[in-house]
C-alpha cells in the first residue's frame, strides 16, 4: 500500500482556531511520512498537551498522547524499547521548554534517535493565552499583562549547547520548507530538534505570518554550513530584523540506542524473556 | 557453645564495615547457617558510626534481638556507643590504640580481647582500611570457626583485583585469627555449635531479590533515580544489562524514569521502576497516567523514613495509605507487600505477570530494612520455574491497517482489553492520557466516558478473584491475634509465633476484606504491629471490613522492631 498524506485520516477535523500554525505543521508532518515511507502502523508520535496536542486526533498513527512535558522521556522509553519503530515527539514550547524543560536538556545529552517538534507559538493557547518560556518582544499575555519582562528561552541555542545532533527552524507558513526539514530531522539518527515559528492568530497579535514572511531568510541561501557548534549558536541568536530558517547545526555520533549492548542483537521487545543461565546469576549470591 | 551468635562490627563510615558484615555471614551461609546482616548508617559516606549486625545461627529464625556475643570496634566510639548493649558474656574486640578499655568501665560479665589492628595491618604492608580484614579473622576465631570459612569468601570477593591481592587479604585475615589464638578456647559462650550442611542458601539483599524477580519476570527496561534504600537494584540491574540483555537507563529524575518505562511498555517490554517516597511523590502524575492508558508497569516502592528527606538511611512503613491512593482519578492498581526477601523475589515475580494480566500498575511495597539487609534465601525457591504469560496481546495483521484497533475494546466481561504494540500491523490506536473511546481517540462523551470508567474499575473485580488472602502464622487456636505486614512480620514472628495468631498481608491492595473478616471475627485480642506512628493498616482495615483495632503498637524512630520490645509492650 503506498502511504500518502492521506493514509494518515481520521473522522475527525481540525479543531484549531482558523489560521492557526498548527494547520501547516499538521500538513507538513503528514507529507513527511509519507514521503519517508511511513504508514500509521509504523510510526509512533508523542503528544504533548497544549494545542498541539491536539493534533493526535487527526492523525491517524501509533501514538501516545502523555503529560503535559512528558513527551521526550517517553520518546526514550520507547525508542529502547523499539528502535526500529520511528518515534516523533510533538511538543509545544511551554510543554517542551517550561514543564519539561529538565527532560529537554538530559535528551539532548543522551542523543536518543528521535525527533522533537517544537511548537514555538510563544504563548500557552489552550489555557487561554499566558506566555510561555519563549515568549518574547514584550509580549503582551493573560499572564503578562505589562508585556514580558524575562528574557526568552532559546531552544535552539539550548539544544545546541545540550549536546543535540541536529538542530533547525522551520516556519508554520512554509509547508514545502518544513515538509523538507521534518524529514530531514527524521531521517538523521540522533536527536534532532526542529523548533517551529507558529503564528498564534487567537493570542500572540505581535508574531504574526505578516510579521514574520518579511524577516525570515533560509540558511542555505546565505552559504551556512551547519557543522560547527559555536557558529550555530551565534547564528541561533540572531532574532529582529533578520530570522534564519534551515539546519543550524548537524553531526553524526552515537546514539541512546547505539551506548546500549542489549539493542545490538534486535530491539529489545523481540528478545527472549528470563534468563537462560540462571546457575550462574545465582552463583554470584552464593 | 551456642547455637546462634549475633557480631556487630563498628567503625568509621568508609571503612569497608558493610562489606566485612556480608563477608562473615557469606562465611557461614555457604555452610548451611542461617545468617541475616543488619546496616545501619548515617546519611554520609565518610565519617559517622556504621554498624553491621550479624546474626549466625544453627536453625531458622526470623529477626534480630537483643542479644550481643561479640561486638568488633574499629574505633573507641563503636564500644560508647553500644555499650548499653553489652551483657554478661559478650566479647568486646578493640585496638588498643583507639582506646585501652578496662573491664570496669563496661558492664561485668564482658570480655576484652584487645587486637592490634593497625599493627598487624602495617606489620603485613597493608593499607589502614584493611583492619575490617584483621577484625573478620579475629570474629571468626571468637566465634571458634575453621579459618577455611573466611579464605573462600575473601578469594571471592577480591578474585577481580588478582591472586596478589587475594593473598594480601587472606594473610592479613590469618593474623587477626591467629591474634586472638588460645584467648578463643576460654569465650565458649561466644563459640557456635558446628553443623553439617544441609541447606543450600544464598545471601541476598531484599532490593537484590527484586533485581532477580524482574530479571526472571521478564523484566527488559527499567528507568530508575538513585534513592536510598533501592540502590542496591540500580547496581543489580546496572551490572547485568549486558549479560542479561536488558536496559537499565538512568533518568534525570523520577518524573522521567516512570514516563520512559510507560513509553517502554507501551511498546511491548516488560518495564519497572524503583524509589522511595520522595521519588514516588514526583511519579505519581505518570502513575495516574499508567492508570488511564492501562499500561502493565511495575513499581518498587521502597519506605524509608519520612515525611520530606526525613532519615534517609532509616526504615519505616509510613506510605502504605499515600501508595494505595496516590494518583488523581480513580484507576485500578495492585500493592504488594513481601516480608522478607524470598518474599520479595516471589511477589516480584507475580507483580509482573499480574501487571501484564491486568493491564494495570502493580506495586511492591518494600522498606529500607528489607532492602538493605542480607537475608538467606534457599537457592531452591529461587530456582522454581517461572512461566512467562504475556496476557492479552492481539495477533499482528500483515497488512498496514486502513482503520484503528479497538484497543480498549469495552466488550471484555474482566475489563481487560487486548494490546498491540507500536509497529504491529493492524494494531494502530492512541494510548490517549484524555478520556477516548475503544480506540484511544479522544472523547468527551458521556456515555462513553461512563462506558470506559466501569470497563477500567472491572478489572477489580476481576483481580479480586485471583488475588492471595492474608497469610496466617503463629498458634492457630491463642486468643490473641496481631495484624502485621511487610517486614515487620519477621520480628512479630520472632516474638510471638508461639503465643499469638500472626496474620500477615503480602496483598494489601486491592484489600482481602472479606477474607480478613473472617479471619478476625471472634478474635478476643487483635494488635496492629506496624513500623509507622498511625498505624495505617489498622486504618486500612477499618475502610475496608469495619472492624477497627484499638490496640496498636507503633514504633516510628527508624530502627526495625525488636522481639523484646514486642513482648514487652503486649504485656503492658
Amino acid at each position: 500500500m503506498t502511504i500518502t498524506a492521506n493514509s494518515f485520516k481520521t473522522s475527525y477535523l481540525p479543531t484549531w482556531c482558523p489560521g492557526c500554525g498548527d494547520f501547516g505543521i499538521w500538513m507538513a508532518l503528514k507529507n513527511a511520512l509519507a514521503e519517508l515511507g511511513i504508514g500509521p502502523d509504523e510510526a509512533l508520535l508523542i503528544y504533548g498537551i497544549g494545542c498541539h496536542g491536539n493534533m493526535s486526533a487527526w492523525v491517524r498513527s501509533y501514538g501516545i498522547v502523555g503529560l503535559h512535558g512528558r513527551t521526550l522521556p517517553m520518546a526514550q522509553g520507547a525508542k529502547l524499547a523499539n528502535h526500529t519503530v520511528p518515534v516523533i515527539a510533538i511538543a509545544g514550547d511551554g510543554d517542551c521548554l517550561g514543564e519539561g524543560g529538565n527532560h529537554f536538556i538530559h535528551a539532548a545529552k543522551r542523543n536518543p534517535d528521535i525527533t522533537v517538534l517544537i511548537h514555538d507559538n510563544q504563548v500557552y493557547g489552550l489555557t487561554t493565552g499566558q506566555a510561555s518560556p519563549t515568549a518574547k518582544d514584550k509580549l503582551k499575555t493573560k499572564s503578562t499583562p505589562d508585556g514580558v519582562a524575562e528574557p526568552a528561552v532559546n531552544p535552539l541555542t539550548l539544544a545546541i549547547v545540550s549536546g543535540a545532533t541536529f538542530v533547525a527552524r522551520g516556519f508554520a507558513g512554509d509547508m514545502p520548507g518544513l515538509t523538507n526539514l521534518i524529514t530531514a530531522a527524521v531521517k538523521h539518527k540522533g536527536f534532532s530538534v526542529l523548533d517551529i515559528l507558529q503564528p498564534c492568530v487567537t493570542f500572540n497579535h505581535v508574531h504574526t505570518y505578516q510579521w514574520y514572511r518579511p524577516r525570515l531568510y533560509q540558511l542555505d541561501s546565505v552559504k551556512y554550513v551547519p557543522n560547527n557548534r559555536l557558529a550555530a549558536v551565534e547564528k541561533a541568536l540572531e532574532w529582529g530584523d533578520k530570522i534564519p530558517l534551515g539546519v543550524f547545526y548537524s553531526e553524526t555520533a552515537p546514539t541512546s540506542e547505539d551506548r546500549e549492548p542489549a539493542l545490538a542483537s534486535g530491539p529489545l521487545v523481540s528478545q527472549p524473556l528470563g534468563i537462560s543461565d540462571l546457575n550462574t546469576l545465582l552463583s554470584e549470591f552464593s | 557453645m551456642a547455637q546462634s551468635i549475633t557480631v556487630k562490627i563498628g567503625g568509621e563510615a568508609g571503612f569497608g564495615i558493610m562489606s566485612s558484615g556480608s563477608m562473615l555471614a557469606r562465611a557461614f551461609s555457604r555452610h548451611g547457617y542461617y545468617v541475616f546482616t543488619l546496616n545501619e548508617y548515617p546519611s554520609l559516606i565518610r565519617g559517622g558510626h556504621n554498624i553491621v549486625t550479624v546474626r549466625v545461627a544453627t536453625e531458622k529464625f526470623f529477626s534480630l534481638d537483643r542479644s550481643l556475643d561479640i561486638l568488633i570496634a574499629l574505633n573507641k566510639e563503636t564500644v560508647e556507643l553500644h555499650k548499653n548493649e553489652l551483657g554478661k558474656g559478650t566479647v568486646v574486640v578493640f585496638d588498643p590504640h583507639d582506646y585501652e578499655w578496662k573491664a570496669k568501665e563496661l558492664p561485668t560479665g564482658v570480655t576484652l580481647v584487645p587486637v592490634s589492628f593497625r599493627d598487624i595491618v602495617e606489620k603485613l604492608g597493608g593499607e589502614v582500611v584493611m583492619r575490617n580484614t584483621v577484625a573478620l579473622g579475629a570474629g571468626l576465631a571468637i566465634m571458634g570457626s575453621p579459618f577455611e570459612f573466611l579464605t573462600e569468601v575473601i578469594s571471592d570477593q577480591f578474585a577481580r583485583k588478582g591472586e596478589a591481592v587475594v593473598n594480601h587479604n587472606i594473610e592479613i585475615a590469618r593474623a587477626g585469627y591467629d591474634a586472638v589464638g588460645d584467648a578463643a578456647t576460654k569465650l565458649s559462650a561466644a563459640r557456635l555449635d558446628s553443623i553439617e550442611k544441609n541447606k543450600d542458601y544464598l545471601l541476598i539483599n531484599g532490593s537484590e531479590a527484586v533485581g532477580l524477580g524482574a530479571v526472571r519476570a521478564g523484566l527488559k527496561f527499567a528507568a530508575i533515580y538513585p534513592m536510598t534504600p533501592i540502590n542496591a537494584l540500580i547496581s543489580f540491574l546496572a551490572d547485568h544489562a549486558k549479560s542479561l540483555g536488558i536496559v537499565y537507563k538512568q533518568p534525570e529524575d523520577e518524573i522521567a524514569g516512570i514516563n520512559m518505562a510507560i513509553g517502554a511498555a507501551i511498546s511491548g517490554v516488560r518495564s519497572m521502576v524503583a524509589t522511595s517516597g520522595g521519588g514516588f511523590a514526583l511519579m505519581v502524575e505518570g502513575l495516574s497516567l499508567a492508570g488511564m492508558i492501562e499500561v502493565p508497569l511495575v513499581i518498587d516502592m521502597g519506605m524509608r523514613v519520612g515525611p520530606a528527606t526525613g532519615m534517609p538511611t532509616w526504615t519505616e512503613q509510613g506510605d502504605l495509605l499515600f501508595t494505595i491512593h496516590a494518583g488523581h482519578g480513580e484507576f485500578a492498581r495492585i500493592v504488594l507487600a513481601p516480608s522478607d526477601a524470598t518474599e520479595a523475589y516471589e511477589l516480584t515475580v507475580k507483580a509482573f505477570h499480574l501487571a501484564e494480566e491486568f493491564h494495570v500498575p502493580v506495586f511492591i511495597l518494600t522498606d529500607k530494612y528489607l532492602n538493605e539487609s542480607q537475608w538467606c534465601v534457599e537457592a531452591a525457591a529461587l530456582k522454581r520455574d517461572v512461566v512467562i504469560s504475556r496476557g492479552k496481546v492481539m495477533t499482528p495483521g500483515s497488512e498496514e491497517s486502513t482503520t484503528s484497533f479497538h484497543r480498549f475494546d469495552l466488550t471484555p466481561a474482566d475489563g481487560v482489553s487486548e494490546r498491540s504494540f507500536p509497529g504491529m500491523k493492524g494494531g494502530q490506536y492512541i494510548a490517549n492520557s484524555y478520556e477516548h473511546d475503544e480506540t484511544g481517540m479522544v472523547s468527551e462523551d458521556s456515555a462513553m466516558r461512563t462506558a470506559m470508567v466501569d470497563r477500567r474499575l472491572k478489572k477489580i473485580a476481576a483481580i479480586r478473584k485471583i488475588m492471595m488472602p492474608p497469610v496466617v502464622y503463629g498458634d492457630q487456636s491463642a486468643k490473641t491475634v496481631i495484624v502485621t505486614w511487610g517486614s515487620t512480620l519477621g520480628p512479630v514472628l520472632q516474638a510471638m509465633k508461639k503465643s499469638a495468631r500472626i496474620i500477615h498481608f503480602p496483598w494489601l491492595y486491592p484489600f482481602p476484606r472479606d477474607a480478613t473478616r473472617e479471619l478476625l471475627t471472634g478474635a478476643t485480642r487483635v494488635i496492629d504491629i506496624e513500623q509507622n506512628a498511625t498505624g495505617q493498616l489498622a486504618s486500612l482495615i477499618r475502610a475496608e471490613t469495619g472492624i477497627e483495632i484499638v490496640e496498636k503498637l507503633l514504633k516510628y524512630d527508624g530502627r526495625p522492631w525488636l522481639p523484646e520490645e514486642i513482648i514487652e509492650r503486649i504485656k503492658v
